[in-house]
């Protein structure tokens, strides 16, 4: 491991001023970059612990709900205001990996958090994303974890955040501050697909960094649920997740979201499939239209095309469950 | 909660005072990092250690080109290189597998060693490699021992009124223990060696060290007091071992060299990826006719690995019939090695899922199509077993699961959801016992000392001595010491091939037996059964009394066929959208004579039955057969179940004496805790949805696959 400089910033303003440097990284919980330095793939020269800003607060506005960049897996989905305005964000938390990482993962390292396509973490291996031109190991490699919606020829990762498919379908905001003050980017929008330049995440710009994330005020937590389809029970990445939130009067969907992980480069918003459930009854043949319409534009490779089968079928399950009918 | 005694060192682990290989520090000790190849077959060309060498804290950097010869390794001179044998580290410049080690760095701390390791550079000249059994099936070959063996006619299931022919298919497997493998050694001389190592065996691993560097055994100690898991990893000196050990020769300091998580992939051997094809038949009335068991497991180009897995079907069931075809390929690939339940694991996956595929054709109870072809005496040697109780755990596991809540038509059960199977598969295991020797020592102040070489990888061996000691003594366990783990302690073989019990234990068992002997003449007739001890060595003046014996099988292993039996009941939950399998209750029976250590046999019990929930649901290597290479070498990709994933698994014993093995009538139960595992998942599964699946694991891929519903 390359020798690294180490500093802690006490205010947001240092923070930002030390990143503006390059080849400086931020730190928060380190349970991805710690790995990836240790991979090789990264190799910051300087790292800022930002664990001391004051960036921690979950608080109610007067349209929704804030959440800073630093407060942590673990507390988010037990927060009290978070279980009773917005309990899809704490399913979807709770899902992802293990009480000890979700202890030390805060929520802007988790939006941050980079594939785990196994190429890319390993630098014999050929990657886009790692190395720009060198190729995509996984396209006709071991794909089976891989994208199955807006892929590009260059990439066909997915991003692995379980928490940033609930923020997605929650319509949240995406705080984040630079040296020219704050901006804001609707969720949806904050992470990018891979195209030709797959080694981009997302939409932060270099020297930006996040402070927090909102999610407006909704009426889906009596209707929502969170499913996560995995090789084991816990402590593994999705085949597939689904966020679902319905808001049913009289057992008709006035407003549905939906959103699914490990099916593309970004948590997969359904805005289609969204628009189709409104003004439908609450019923499973309802889900499965939608679960269908969801899977437009869906190509499968090698080893992953069971995810063509599995999606729809876990956007009908998310849906049945949210509806209270499973 | 289970009667008996809580495991001697079970205080030392949970607070971290047992301590493990790496966790020594002799005076001076520095630090070995292996670099593994890059690629998977052909030679180096070109190896530039130089950056390496000049990074800070450095002492040596060790490669093909400037390795110290290894005594051991040398060919006689005129002799050809042999064309198999084991690997050879540093021995020359071809690269036979991914990951195969090209260099040591040595240096003053693990950081800097790593980040040495990180400059050695290698240019290499590639050859094509094979890595994919299946694309290299056709050019097996029948590997020297067991394999190839007829019965009665061969193939003759196909001339049976119901048959069927199928292939299983099961992926290679790590071992995965908790603790990663880790070597200190330390030269006390230009001849003497110590060495703290995982090893699962201490005497075991003193005489490959003794053989590799040509040294006097009597040169070398070998410690290795606790293990943090094994399963068949640490049974023979690995190529780390000996980098360590030619390190801490070159740089004149004890070195450490710990494997990281991803080397335990390629360094320290797996379970070989097998392909099988059953066929199988019997009458309309369920007596079998014929099996064919046919097999080819993966093996290196340097090794033949044989583990048997064919072995299964000639013992197991009284069919007249048997004939089985054993094949390895040899790929690119490091050696497999014994793993948890090897070869019978394998071929009972093959052999219970084909009972199970039977039982649905014939329309008979899986249980009792057992019950009808059950073997009284061994059908492979013609003896009587020496014991065999597997219709009373039949009884027992049925009732415990409640079989009869089973509906014989698949796919018909669904509960809040979720379609509900079960299912049964049973597991063998020869019932070992070699020889081993054993020392008691009665101390002035009461205390009884045991010793004996012995390792215990976590079943509770020392547990189990002690019980056994007490037991013969009538002293209680907390005056009990025992010592192990240390190759000077008097023979023990190496702990594998669920023979500790039976081996180790007959010994303390004979020599505490002849230690109470000892003391019963010093009193003479008035002897009691609870004799005094403290107070007879002060009466007649003696610091100590102790006995040294050895003990062994004899002739009544040439009169019986000695087996363990087990068998697993699962029931399932299958979500018919997204395929999960959820594990919803196991019951785990074994028929390995009499219980001596209650606790600790059932953890072993339920250590096996979730490696075997581990195989049947998610572990599996994955290699990009471009490359020849693991993609997932690591437990966030590589999949052993969690808490999760595991039910409240009951672990049931027959718990009847097997009056001809020895003195305990205690057999081996830590293979059968594995074996039969994987098919009674995969039945189960078969009841819940009508789907089979014939090649591990059983993940919602391939269930979601299937399209399951309700029949
Ligand atoms: C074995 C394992 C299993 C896992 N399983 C799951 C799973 O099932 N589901 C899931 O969702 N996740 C899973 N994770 C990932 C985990 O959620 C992330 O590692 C974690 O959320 C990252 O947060 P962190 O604070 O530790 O980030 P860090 O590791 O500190 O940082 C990650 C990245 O974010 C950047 N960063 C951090 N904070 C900010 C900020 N405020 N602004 C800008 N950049 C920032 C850092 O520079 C770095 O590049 C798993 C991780 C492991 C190791
Ligand atoms: S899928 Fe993306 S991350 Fe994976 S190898 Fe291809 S380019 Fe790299």
């Amino acid at each position: 491991m390359k020798q690294f400089q180490y500093t802690r910033a006490l205010t947001q303003q240092s923070a930002i001023e030390a990143i503006a440097k390059p080849g400086t990284k931020i730190i928060a919980g380190g349970t991805n970059l710690i790995d990836l330095m240790k991979r090789g793939v990264t190799a910051p020269d300087k790292l800022v612990d930002i664990n001391h800003l004051p960036l921690k607060n979950i608080t109610a506005t007067k349209t929704g709900l804030h959440i800073g960049a630093l407060a942590l897996n673990s507390v988010v989905s037990e927060n009290s205001l978070v279980l009773q305005k917005q309990p899809l964000l704490s399913m979807a938390l709770k899902a992802g990996a293990s009480p000890q990482l979700r202890n030390m993962a805060t929520v802007g390292g988790n939006m941050m958090q980079r594939t785990r396509c196994s190429y890319f973490y390993d630098t014999t291996m050929p990657c886009n994303k790692r190395a720009p031109g060198t190729g995509c190991g996984a396209m006709e490699g071991i794909n089976r974890m891989h994208a199955i919606f807006g892929t590009s020829d260059q990439c066909i990762a997915v991003n692995p955040s379980d928490m940033s498919v609930g923020l997605a379908a929650l319509d949240a905001v995406a705080i984040i501050a630079g040296k020219k003050g704050e901006r804001r980017i609707p969720f949806t929008e904050f992470h990018r697909l891979p195209g030709d330049h797959p080694e981009l995440d997302n939409h932060l710009a270099a020297g930006e960094m996040i402070v927090g994330v909102e999610i407006p005020d909704n009426n889906f937590a009596k209707n929502s649920y969170y499913l996560k389809v995995r090789d084991r029970q816990s402590y593994a990445f999705a085949l597939v997740s689904v966020a679902a939130a319905l808001e049913i009067s009289n057992g008709t969907i006035k407003n549905a979201r939906l959103a699914m992980g490990g099916v593309a480069h970004k948590p997969w918003r359904l805005f289609d499939a969204e628009k189709a459930l409104i003004g439908k009854p609450a019923t499973e043949d309802s889900f499965k239209q939608a679960a269908q319409i969801a899977m437009q534009g869906a190509k499968g490779y090698q080893y992953n095309s069971f995810k063509l089968k599995l999606a729809p079928a876990t956007i009908t399950e998310a849906l049945k469950h949210a509806a209270g009918l499973a | 909660m289970t009667k008996g005694m809580s495991r001697i060192d079970g205080r030392l682990k949970v607070t971290g005072a047992a301590r493990y290989s790496a966790e020594f520090t002799p005076a001076g000790m520095v630090y070995g990092v292996l670099v593994g190849s890059t690629i998977t077959k052909g030679s180096i060309r070109l190896i530039d250690t130089k950056a390496a060498e000049r990074a800070p804290g450095v002492l040596k950097v060790i490669t093909w080109l400037n390795s110290p010869k290894i005594a051991g390794y040398q060919v006689e001179h005129g002799k050809p290189e042999p064309a198999k044998g084991t690997y050879k580290l540093f021995y020359n410049n071809k690269i036979l597998f991914n990951g195969q080690p090209i260099a040591v760095v040595v240096a003053d701390s693990f950081e800097r060693a790593l980040f040495a390791a990180s400059l050695v550079k290698a240019q290499y000249n590639a050859d094509p490699h094979h890595t994919n059994l299946r694309d290299n099936a056709a050019k097996a070959f029948a590997p020297e021992g067991d394999g190839t063996t007829k019965r009665g006619t061969e193939d003759a299931w196909k001339t049976a009124p119901v048959k069927l022919e199928q292939e299983y298919i099961i992926p290679s497997e790590v071992h995965s223990p908790m603790e990663l493998h880790a070597i200190i050694a330390k030269w006390d001389a230009e001849d003497k060696l110590t060495v703290w190592t995982k090893t699962q065996g201490v005497q075991d691993t003193r005489d490959g060290i003794a053989g590799i560097f040509k040294l006097p055994k009597e040169n070398i100690q070998v410690n290795s007091k606790f293990v943090g898991g094994a399963f068949g990893s640490a049974l023979q000196v690995w190529p780390h071992e000996v980098a360590a050990i030619l390190a801490a020769k070159a740089v004149k300091r004890p070195v450490k060299l710990l494997l990281g998580r991803a080397d335990m992939f390629t360094s320290v051997g797996y379970r070989p990826y097998t392909w099988q094809k059953i066929g199988i038949g019997a009458t309309a009335d369920g007596k079998l006719v014929g099996i064919t068991h046919e097999a080819i497991g993966q093996t290196s180009t340097y090794e033949d690995f044989n583990e048997g897995p064919i072995g299964v079907s000639r013992s197991t069931y009284a069919c007249p019939n048997v004939n089985t075809i054993y094949k390895l390929a040899a790929l690119d690939i490091g050696s497999p090695t014994w793993m948890r339940g090897p070869g019978e694991a394998t071929g009972a996956f093959a052999l219970e899922s084909a009972l199970d595929e039977l039982s649905y054709e014939l329309k008979i109870d899986p249980i009792e199509l057992r019950m009808k072809n059950y073997a009284s005496t061994d059908p492979e040697s013609g003896k009587p077993f020496s014991s065999k109780f597997l219709d009373e755990a039949y009884k027992l596991g049925a009732e415990g699961i409640n079989w009869k809540d089973r509906n014989a038509k698949p796919a018909s059960v669904t509960k809040d959801g979720w379609m509900v199977g079960y299912g049964m598969g049973g597991g063998m295991f020869g019932a070992y016992r070699d020889k081993a020797a054993a020392k008691a020592i009665l101390m002035a102040d009461g205390t009884l000392i045991i010793q004996t070489a012995v390792s215990d990888i976590g079943p509770g061996t020392g547990t189990a001595m002690v019980t056994i000691a007490a037991g013969v003594m009538g002293i209680p366990a907390d005056k009990i010491r025992f010592d192990m783990g240390d190759s000077s302690l008097p023979l023990a073989p190496s702990q594998g091939g669920s023979a500790t019990t039976a081996t180790v234990g007959s010994a303390v068992y004979q020599a505490c037996t002849d230690l109470k002997e000892k003391f019963q003449k010093l009193i003479g007739n008035g002897g009691t059964d609870h004799p005094d001890y403290a107070a007879i060595l002060k009466q007649h003046s003696l610091p100590k009394l102790e006995v040294t014996v050895e003990s062994s099988g004899g002739t009544e292993r040439d009169k019986y066929a000695f087996y363990s039996w087990s068998v697993h009941f699962i029931k399932v939950l299958v979500h018919p959208a997204t395929g999960v399998v959820k594990v919803d209750r196991a019951v785990c029976v074994a028929d390995s004579g009499s219980i001596v250590s209650p606790k600790t046999a059932r953890s072993q019990i339920v250590g096996g039955a979730i490696g075997g929930i581990g195989m049947a649901l998610m572990e599996e290597t994955v290699i990009d057969h471009r490359y020849g290479n693991i993609v997932n070498n690591n437990f966030a990709d590589y999949h052993v179940p969690v808490n999760a994933d595991i039910p409240q698994i009951e672990a049931l014993f027959v718990n009847k004496p097997d009056p001809h093995i020895n003195p305990m009538g205690a057999k081996g139960m830590g293979e059968i805790a594995l074996i039969g595992m994987a098919a009674a998942v995969a039945n189960a599964v078969y009841n819940a949805t009508g789907k089979r699946v014939r090649e591990l694991p059983i993940t919602p891929d391939k269930l979601v696959g299937m399209d399951l519903e309700l029949s």
